[in-house]
């Protein structure tokens, strides 16, 4: 196959004529002007300034985009925090039938029962798995869903008459915490973690105040670790009347064996494109239900899915309901992929899923902490942390090197430099869905591309080699970047 | 690699220097380094008034996007207009042309709460 390096777009292939002919015919019924009736003048003179090509110009330009994209499907992803594990095919097959994809989201309630005893299911179904009073499917995606968790927080300190102006987060939390509390009004003040990794309680017990509205934790945390102090941490808030909030991005480690809501946690989101093997689609869309503890569950968005004598319904009427946070009740067609993998799996099924999910990764450690040195080396959940840094300041830029090179592999990079605490980072992540070859395959790899390090130490400088882009300018594109496809 | 001494630093890797009734701060080699590329930098307007050890501006790299934080307490009379145009300057002369923000102190007694040469060398090596 010849690979092309840079793919003109439909505009640039456009050819005026190329399509003419193909749809000619006016539709039947009123003409537009008619249906707008006193708002015709709004009606454009000029045709939209649509590409003009034919039809298999237009499939071809498509399928060659579509066989450049690297993903889960073809290959194997690593990505740390990501959580990338297969999408199963049956979850799409349900959430494409007609009945689910084509229900409109203002069709009344009477027309919509299977729809919304779906969404109530799946709110039952993930209340258990976080051990708290009540969910609310409404948010778009994890961020959206810290988002929603800290208004509730605050919805339910204004009733008691209270501000609170800050949020507490880890030096190890994931960037979208303190972004979450900025958009929310609220400043993050950092809280240090152990020399173990873990979060420190005595600087935790030093930072919160009575302005403290809560400290947002993943736990396990970013380094794969679980909090073991949790709730410790969680009695030291509480004692301030301050929330604990869980940061739900690895809740792939521990479904059905911990449950927020049991180690002390007042509110926390599900991602569920990451644990509930929802696709990771282009950006979206996704969906980060939220679950709450029953004191802030009354301040929680509209609308609530309710049921009520065997019928369900959208409840709007919640007088201390932070107010709606986004149009219609969720993103329907990934509630149902989310409930399809549920029902699919059981309860057995979801803790199997997390102990291999756990193992998997522990499996991994154990041969690659004998390439790369392991800093946090207490025995990992789902994930874990090379660090690249193995000779100081030569090894500058080791990770990003190593993670090109992988793509020459087949393979897709691990996450690098991040968390921050950790120099030169590989964040990896296997999940539960790989098989013990491609574990193997991965291992051999990384031993290869160090041995080529050790032979020569410029042998990773311009990978990757095999692909149709080798290495872009991040630096020039960040200093100025082009935002048009043309002037 | 040594910070000039002719100068203080702050925790978070600012440098602040006395010049006259003004102070010049900026960021330290060490902080360059650590967040290698610069691309964009946001400083606080001209008369805003700013605290020591409080957020006032922004640094963004390819790697991480950072809060600059003021090392003293005044009042903001000038920002270096050419590192907000080309933010390489932090990267090439961190001490010199990649100034940031000229700084009236409110309490001159506060520069000297900050980290001399020395000091701040150890703070880098831990």
């Amino acid at each position: 196959m010849v690979v092309k390096t840079t793919v003109p777009n439909l505009f640039e292939r456009s050819c005026p004529g190329a399509n003419s002919g193909a749809f000619t015919a006016a539709p039947a019924g009123p003409a537009p002007a008619e249906l707008l009736g006193k708002d015709a003048d709004l009606l454009s003179d000029v045709p939209p300034p649509l590409p003009d090509l034919g039809e298999l110009e237009v499939v071809r330009h498509y399928t060659h985009l579509a066989r450049r994209n690297y993903s889960i499907d073809g290959e194997f992803y690593p990505l740390g925090s990501c959580t990338m594990k297969y999408n199963p095919r049956i979850n799409e097959w349900a959430a494409a039938r007609e009945e689910l994809a084509n229900l409109h989201p203002l069709a009344p309630p009477a027309a919509a029962q299977g729809a919304l005893r779906l969404m109530y299911e799946l709110r039952c179904y993930l209340q258990e798995i976080s051990g708290l009073a009540e969910v609310s499917l409404v948010p778009a995606a994890g961020a959206h869903g810290e988002l929603t968790a800290l208004k509730t927080i605050v919805g339910y300190y204004r009733a008691r008459g209270e501000k609170r102006t800050q949020v507490l987060t880890p030096d190890s939390s994931h960037g979208t915490n303190p972004a979450s509390c900025t958009v929310c009004g609220r400043s993050a003040l950092p809280v240090k973690s152990r020399p173990d990794g873990t979060i420190d309680l005595d600087d935790l017990a030093a930072k919160v105040t009575a302005e403290t509205a809560a400290l947002m934790i993943t736990n396990p945390n970013t380094l794969g670790l679980f909090e073991k102090n949790i709730q410790a941490a969680a009695k030291i808030l509480h004692d301030h009347s301050a929330q604990l909030y869980l940061d739900g991005a690895n809740m792939n480690a521990i479904l059905g064996i911990a449950r927020p809501g049991d180690f002390g946690a007042d509110a926390m989101h599900f991602n569920l494109h990451k644990t509930f093997s929802t696709p990771h689609g282009g950006g979206g869309p996704g969906a980060g239900p939220v679950a709450v503890a029953a004191h802030l569950a009354p301040f929680l968005p509209v609308p609530q899915v309710v049921e009520k004598d065997g019928r369900y319904a959208l409840d709007f009427d919640r007088p201390h309901s932070v107010g709606m946070m986004r149009s219609f009740a969720g993103q329907f067609g990934v509630l149902v992929r989310a409930w399809c993998y549920i029902r699919a799996l059981g309860p057995a099924g979801l803790k199997r899923a997390s102990e291999t999910a756990v193992l998997n990764a522990n499996y991994l450690a154990a041969a690659l902490r004998e390439l790369l040195p392991l800093p946090y080396d207490s025995g990992c959940m789902h994930e874990f942390v090379l660090s690249a840094q193995r000779h100081g300041a030569s090894d500058r830029g080791l990770a990003g090197k190593i993670a090109k090179r992988l793509l020459d592999y087949g393979m897709h990079a691990p996450t690098v430099y991040f968390p921050l605490i950790v120099p030169e980072a590989l964040m990896i992540e296997p999940t539960e869905t790989e098989s013990l070859a491609t574990l193997d395959e991965f291992i051999a790899a990384m031993r290869a591309i160090l041995q080529e390090l050790q032979a020569d130490p410029t042998a990773l400088d311009h990978a990757p080699h095999h692909l149709p882009v080798a290495r872009v300018d991040e630096v020039a594109a960040a200093r100025n970047p082009v935002l048009k496809w043309t002037d | 690699m040594s910070a000039p001494t002719d100068r203080r630093y702050s925790q978070t890797h600012e440098w602040c220097k006395l010049e006259g009734e003004q102070a010049v701060m900026g960021l330290t080699q060490f902080a360059v380094d650590q967040l290698t590329d610069i691309t964009f930098i946001e400083l606080p307007a001209v008369g805003a008034k700013v605290k020591a050890g409080q957020p006032m501006g922004l640094v963004e790299s390819v790697k991480a996007a950072n809060d600059l934080y003021s090392p003293i307490s005044g009042e903001v009379v000038g920002t270096n207009a050419a590192a907000v145009e080309t933010p390489s300057l932090l990267n090439s002369d961190p001490y010199k042309a990649g100034w940031l923000v000229r700084i009236k102190p409110s309490q001159k007694a506060e520069l000297d709460s900050l980290l001399d040469a020395a000091a701040y060398d150890k703070l880098c090596e831990q």
